[in-house]
């Protein structure tokens, strides 16, 4: 091993940067590589620099935690101890055979197309995730927006999707989303949650141990109403209209079971819908690398570590948790980073307050996910010709179809089936939708890249593109 | 209000971009998608099976639907390429192979 070991981090999120300033802290050299042009990741996502905003933190949360974060980074870039790669997209990761180094491969450049490799003694994993949507009838339809992609736009570009929103779904996401819509100018028409507030209360005693996280829920709550935004919970959206783009939404009450109530239904004249049913980890990388999932999440031990010698995992990637479990995270990986590489067994007792966070937000997140779970009856509201698969326009009728008669049970199978999965963005989006139709388990795709690749890049023998 | 006054932005000046042939004012620091959502264009792909119209739908570079024909270089994701003067921004029909 090199005198001075070497990390690269994957992901400059909160768990990514929090590892990278752990590790560097301790002695290690980090290469810190981001797909974005600035740090942050999505919870910390900034406005860019060239839009000249004054009050950054309008649009922000916990502005001293991440001026902390930054200012940290920005001290260990000045002395080289980071390397902070922007606007690098890592397409695949890859043990060194023979050796104990570990090589990650990215895009750079505007139009993703220069190689760039990385070699390193160890590899976070700080990926985070992305929303999961599920079909209904005009989903399809311009207007219609995941909920954190919106947030996203706004917080990078100041922009905002359309002038009257209807913010709907389920999870912890769209209060902060439907508050931030409105803060910006935009008109919250409803915020429609499906999950019921009394699966909450039924939760109480453990939310309630997470004091901070209540009253981030209660500011947002006191934000919606502040400018007026109604809340429907237990409601579900069933139809987006429009022809072209979104004019409407259809929304209709559930009853205690998650069905829809007959005759609770009314539409909502809106231009926007953001959407979103949770979050789904980014394993790819994981994946390709060979470590072992858990569900969906990546699976690691109580130093982060996966089960592949050399390779941490933090943050969303290990299972959703919110920004504050992924810097908890994030740090225990760098301290057991800098230990291991030093050749040391790193001591938990030198990480006790965030391994007790950690232990505290994972029941919290536990408990949320069990209120904030899809209605039992979605699939039912799927039509036939509603499309499931939007990149390459497989329907719902044709996966219950490769499912029924065609006797397709893994999501292999109604992949080569019906081509659902198989477009641009390998299943990300439908992957779940088409598991619940079919009845099949969902198991995150294994895709060869986490990114496309031009085939120049992969052309050229990975040896001739060291950074 | 817009989105810009909260956050007490005074972005550059604004510069030209077309779409479709189009000219519409941009600002530097947007992604083309922001570009477009602020002239208020919320469409700029059709889809290849059934010509659809798609634009934005993850906003973070994961779901592919917000492809975009940029300065004649087809399957641009909008919600990550930066806006630049000048840019020449079209409609992507199907697959975009038409354009190159
Ligand atoms: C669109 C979106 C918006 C969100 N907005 C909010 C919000 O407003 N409030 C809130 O409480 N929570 C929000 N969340 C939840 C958020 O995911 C977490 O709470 C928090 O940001 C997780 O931290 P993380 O470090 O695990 O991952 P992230 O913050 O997601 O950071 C992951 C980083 O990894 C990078 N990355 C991923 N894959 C690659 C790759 N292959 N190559 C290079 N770089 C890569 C990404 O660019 C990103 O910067 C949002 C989630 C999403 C998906
Ligand atoms: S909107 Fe999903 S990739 Fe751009």
């Amino acid at each position: 091993m090199a005198e001075q070991p070497h990390l690269t981090v994957v992901g400059a999120g909160p768990a990514g940067l929090a590892g990278a300033l752990a590790a560097a802290e301790r002695g290690v050299r980090v290469t810190l590589v981001d797909a974005a042009g600035r740090p942050g990741g999505q919870f910390f996502r900034q406005p860019d620099p060239a839009l000249g905003a004054d009050r950054k933190q309008t649009p922000h949360h916990e502005w001293r935690v991440w001026k902390r974060l930054r200012d940290g980074l920005d001290r260990h870039r000045a002395t080289g101890r980071i390397t902070h790669l922007t606007d690098h997209h890592v397409w695949c990761a890859e043990r060194d055979p023979g050796s104990t180094e570990i090589t990650v491969y990215a895009l750079a450049g505007a139009t993703q197309e220069e190689g760039v490799t990385v070699r390193s003694d160890a590899v976070l994993l700080a990926t985070g995730g992305y929303e999961r949507v599920l079909p209904f009838p005009g989903w399809t339809l311009p207007g219609v927006v995941t909920a954190g992609g919106a947030q996203a736009m706004l917080k990078g570009s100041l922009v905002l999707p359309g002038r009257k929103i209807v913010v709907a779904g389920t999870g912890p996401l769209l209060l902060p989303v439907a508050a931030g819509l409105a803060s910006a100018g935009a008109q919250v028409a409803a915020l429609v949650e499906s999950a019921s507030p009394r699966a909450l209360l039924r939760r109480a005693p453990v939310l309630a141990a997470q004091p901070g996280k209540l009253a981030e829920g209660a500011g947002y709550a006191a934000r919606l109403l502040r400018h007026g935004v109604r809340v429907l919970p237990r409601h579900t959206v069933v139809e987006a209209h429009g022809t072209g783009r979104l004019t409407a939404v259809t929304v209709a009450s559930l009853d205690r079971r998650g069905r829809v109530r007959p005759g609770g239904a009314h539409r909502i004249a809106c231009d926007t819908l953001a959407v979103g049913h949770g979050m789904l980890p980014h394993t790819d990388l994981a994946d390709t690398l060979g470590c072992t999932l858990s569900g969906t999440d990546v699976r690691v031990d109580s130093e982060q570590r996966t089960d592949v010698p050399g390779v941490w995992a933090a943050g969303e990637a290990t299972g959703i948790g919110g920004a504050a479990l992924a810097l908890a995270e994030g740090h225990i990986a760098g301290r057991s980073i800098a230990a291991r590489l030093h050749g040391n067994a790193p001591d938990p007792c030198q990480w006790a307050a965030a391994a007790r966070a950690r232990k505290r937000l994972r029941t919290f997140s536990a408990a949320l996910d069990s209120v904030y779970a899809p209605p039992p009856g979605w699939t039912d509201r799927v039509a036939d010709d509603t499309v499931v698969c939007r990149c390459e326009e497989v329907t719902a009728g044709d996966v219950r179809t490769a499912a029924g008669s065609l006797g397709g049970s893994d999501l292999r199978t109604l992949k080569l089936l019906t081509r659902a999965g198989m477009g641009w963005c390998q299943g990300r989006m439908c992957a779940p939708a088409v598991a619940g139709l079919s009845g099949c388990a969902f198991t995150p795709g294994r895709r060869p890249f986490a990114r496309p690749v031009p085939l120049g890049v992969l052309a050229t023998p990975p040896g001739q593109r060291l950074d | 209000m817009n989105p810009l006054e909260p956050a007490r932005a005074r972005p550059g000046k604004a510069f030209t971009i077309t779409f479709d042939g189009r000219p519409l004012g941009a600002r530097s620091g947007q992604t083309v998608a922001a570009a477009l959502w602020t002239a208020g264009v919320t469409a700029w792909r059709s889809t290849r099976g059934t010509g659809r119209p798609r634009g934005v739908f993850c906003g973070i570079g994961v779901c592919f639907d917000c492809l975009v024909t940029v300065n004649d270089r087809p399957n641009q994701r909008a919600c990550l390429v930066p806006v630049r003067p000048g840019d020449v921004i079209r409609t992507q029909e199907g697959t975009g192979r038409e354009h190159g």
